[in-house]
C-alpha cells in the first residue's frame, strides 16, 4: 500500500511544533514566580517531540536529532546533583540555593538563581526518560 | 440604573463567553442527533471550535480589558485552537473513512471512492 498522502497534517505540525517548543520555554523559564517548571516545561517539550514522532517517522527525526536520550537523563541528574552539592562546598547544607542580580546586555537587570540550574537538570531528565520510553515502546526492535 | 463604561464592557464580554456556551452547546446537540461519523464530526469540529474561540476571546478581553494584562499565553491559544481543531477533525473523519465505516442511509453521492478506486 501507498504512503498515504497527509500534506495537511504535515504543514500544520511545522507550524504547531514551534508554538510547542515556545510554549515549553516559555514554561520553564516562568516557574520561579508563576505556574510552571522544570517538569511540565519538560514535558511540554517531550509533547512537541512525540508530535513530530508521530507524523514525519521515528527514524527520521532521530537522523535529524541526533541525541542519546539515556545519556540526556543522566546528565540531568548529574546537573541536579551537582548544584546541590554547591551547597555543601562553602559549608552549607546540601541543596542551598542563592541567587543574585547581574546586568545583562540585552535583558538589563535579570535575577539569576541556582534553582534555575536545579531546573535544568530535572527538565533534562524528564526529556530523558519519557523519550527513552516511549522511543523503547514504540521501536519494533 | 446608570450604566458606566466598565460595566457596558463587562457586560459585552458576558455576552461574547454567553455566545461561546451556546455554539458548544449546540455542537453538543448535533453530536446526538446527525446519524453518521461524518456529520457528527461536521457539527462537533466547526461549531465547536467557534463556541472554545468566543469563550477565548472573552477571557482575552476581560484580562486586556478590565485587568490591564496582555495575556499572550490566552492569545497564543486562541491562535492554536483555530489552527489544530480542524485538522484533528480532519484526521479523524479520514481514518474513519479509510477503516470503511459506512455513510448515512440518506447519502446520494462518494466521490472519494472513485478516486480511491482509481488510485
Amino acid at each position: 500500500m501507498k504512503d498515504p498522502n497527509d500534506v495537511i497534517l504535515r504543514t500544520v505540525t511545522k507550524v504547531a511544533v514551534v508554538i510547542i517548543l515556545t510554549f515549553a520555554v516559555n514554561l520553564f523559564v516562568s516557574g520561579h514566580h508563576n505556574p510552571g517548571g522544570g517538569f511540565i516545561g519538560g514535558l511540554a517539550f517531550v509533547a512537541a517531540i512525540v508530535l513530530l514522532f508521530l507524523v514525519y517517522g521515528i527514524e527520521k527525526v532521530r537522523k535529524n536529532f541526533p541525541v542519546d536520550f539515556k545519556a540526556l537523563a543522566g546528565a540531568g541528574v548529574l546537573i541536579s546533583v551537582f548544584t546541590g552539592a554547591r551547597g555543601m562546598l562553602i559549608g552549607e547544607p546540601f541543596l542551598t540555593q542563592a541567587f543574585g542580580y547581574v546586568h545583562l546586555p540585552l535583558f538589563g537587570r535579570t535575577e539569576m538563581a541556582t534553582a534555575v540550574l536545579f531546573d535544568v537538570g530535572v527538565a533534562l531528565a524528564v526529556i530523558g526518560t519519557s523519550l527513552t520510553i516511549i522511543m523503547s515502546i514504540g521501536d519494533d526492535r | 440604573m446608570s450604566l458606566n463604561e466598565s460595566t457596558l464592557i463587562e457586560l459585552g464580554i458576558g455576552i461574547i463567553i454567553l455566545i461561546g456556551t451556546i455554539l458548544g452547546f449546540l455542537s453538543a446537540i448535533g453530536f446526538i442527533r446527525l446519524p453518521d461519523v461524518y456529520n457528527r464530526a461536521h457539527a462537533l469540529s466547526k461549531s465547536s471550535t467557534l463556541g472554545v474561540l468566543f469563550v477565548l476571546l472573552g477571557t482575552f478581553l476581560f484580562f486586556l480589558l478590565v485587568e490591564d494584562y496582555f495575556s499572550i499565553k490566552l492569545f497564543l491559544g486562541i491562535f492554536f485552537v483555530f489552527l489544530t481543531s480542524p485538522v484533528s477533525s480532519h484526521v479523524i473523519c479520514r481514518s474513519a473513512y479509510r477503516a470503511q465505516v459506512p455513510l448515512a442511509k440518506e447519502s446520494v453521492r462518494d466521490d472519494l471512492k472513485e478516486v480511491l478506486e482509481k488510485v
